[in-house]
C-alpha cells in the first residue's frame, strides 16, 4: 500500500494541480487570475514529465566517470523549451489584458460581456 | 529515504500554494503565491535531477513572469470581484476529469522505475554516445544545441513571434487619439517588459 502511494505521489500531485489550474481559467472571471491558473497548469505538466524521467539512484545527467546511472535527458529538454515558450504566451496574454483594460476599463470578464452586449 | 520525504513535503507544499491562489481574492497576494509556487517547482525540478530546467524555471516562472505580472497590476488594478454565484458545471467539469486521469495512473510505470518505456528507447544511446560526437559533458545541451537544434530554432521562432506582437498589442500607437495621450508612459513601459522578457528567455534557454 505504502510502495502504490509512493510510486504515483508525484503523479497524483502533478494531477491535482492540473485541476487546480484548469478550475482556476474556467470557473474563475478576473483575467489575470485565468493567467495565472494557465501558469499552474503548464507547471503541472512540467512536473509530470520530469517525474516520468527521473530514475532511482540516478543523477544529473551530466557525464563524469564517477556516476554510472544518470536521469533521463530527453524530458528536461522538452521541459526547457516548453518553459520559454510558456513565458511567451504568458507575456502576450498579459498584453491583451492590458489592451482589453484600456478599451472597456474593466478585466472581469462578465462585465466584458455586458459591454459587448451579450448576456 | 530522506529524499523521498523532501521530495513529499515539497509536492504538498506546491498543492497547498495552488489551492491558496485558487481562493485568494487579492490579486498582489496571488501573483507573489505564483512566484512562491514557481520557486517551489525549481527545487522539485533539482530534486528529480533536472537541474537545468530548476536553472529555467527559478529565473523565468519565479522571476519574470512574476515582474510581468506585477507590471500588469499597476495598470489593470488588485483586486478580484466577488462572483455572483459559484457555477457548478466547471466543478463537475474539473472533477471528472481529474477522476479519469487519477485512475490512468495506475497503468503508469512507478515513479523512478529504470525500465520504464520512456528511459529505455533513445536516452541511452544519448547517454552513452553524445560525449563522442558532440563533446559536452552536459547532455542536455547535447541535445538541445546539437540533436534537437531545430526544436531550439522552432521555440526562437516562438518567442520573437510573441515578442512582435506583445510591441504591436502595446507599442507604435501613441498619438493614434485623445483618449491614449494621457498614459503614454505605461505603454513604453510596458512595451519595454515585454522586449526585456524576449531577450531573458533566450539567454535562460541557452
Amino acid at each position: 500500500m505504502l510502495q502504490v502511494i509512493l510510486d504515483h505521489y508525484n503523479y497524483w500531485i502533478a494531477i491535482f494541480l492540473m485541476m487546480v489550474g484548469f478550475y482556476t481559467v474556467v470557473a474563475r472571471g478576473n483575467l489575470v487570475k485565468k493567467l495565472v491558473g494557465l501558469n499552474i497548469f503548464q507547471t503541472s505538466v512540467f512536473l509530470l514529465y520530469i517525474s516520468m524521467g527521473k530514475v532511482t539512484g540516478g543523477t544529473a545527467p551530466i557525464l563524469d566517470d564517477r556516476f554510472q546511472v544518470y536521469s533521463n535527458p530527453i524530458p528536461h529538454v522538452l521541459i526547457l523549451t516548453a518553459i520559454v515558450v510558456g513565458v511567451a504566451t504568458t507575456a502576450l496574454g498579459l498584453g491583451l489584458v492590458v489592451r482589453i483594460r484600456e478599451s472597456y476599463g474593466t478585466i472581469e470578464e462578465d462585465e466584458l460581456d455586458l459591454a459587448d452586449g451579450e448576456t | 529515504m530522506i529524499i523521498t520525504l523532501i521530495d513529499i513535503i515539497l509536492l504538498t507544499f506546491m498543492g497547498a500554494t495552488a489551492f491558496a491562489i485558487l481562493r485568494l481574492r487579492s490579486l498582489f497576494a496571488v501573483v507573489m503565491l505564483s512566484g512562491i509556487y514557481s520557486l517551489l517547482a525549481a527545487s522539485m525540478f533539482v530534486s528529480l535531477d533536472a537541474v537545468d530546467v530548476a536553472f529555467t524555471e527559478a529565473a523565468v516562472g519565479a522571476g519574470i513572469s512574476t515582474v510581468l505580472m506585477m507590471a500588469v497590476l499597476a495598470l489593470t488594478g488588485e483586486r478580484e470581484r466577488l462572483p455572483a454565484r459559484t457555477p457548478i458545471l466547471p466543478l463537475v467539469v474539473v472533477t471528472l476529469t481529474g477522476a479519469a486521469l487519477f485512475y490512468a495512473t495506475f497503468e503508469m510505470p512507478a515513479f523512478g522505475d529504470a525500465n520504464a518505456p520512456v528511459n529505455l528507447h533513445v536516452a541511452p544511446h544519448y547517454l552513452k554516445n553524445s560525449f563522442a560526437e558532440v563533446g559536452l559533458p552536459n547532455v542536455v545541451t547535447s541535445i538541445l544545441a546539437s540533436y534537437r537544434g531545430y526544436d531550439t530554432l522552432g521555440e526562437v521562432t516562438v518567442i520573437f513571434t510573441a515578442g512582435v506582437a506583445v510591441m504591436l498589442l502595446l507599442g507604435g500607437r501613441k498619438g493614434d487619439d485623445a483618449g491614449i495621450k494621457r498614459e503614454p508612459a505605461d505603454d513604453a513601459g510596458n512595451a519595454d517588459s515585454g522586449d526585456d522578457d524576449d531577450r531573458d528567455t533566450r539567454g535562460g534557454a541557452a
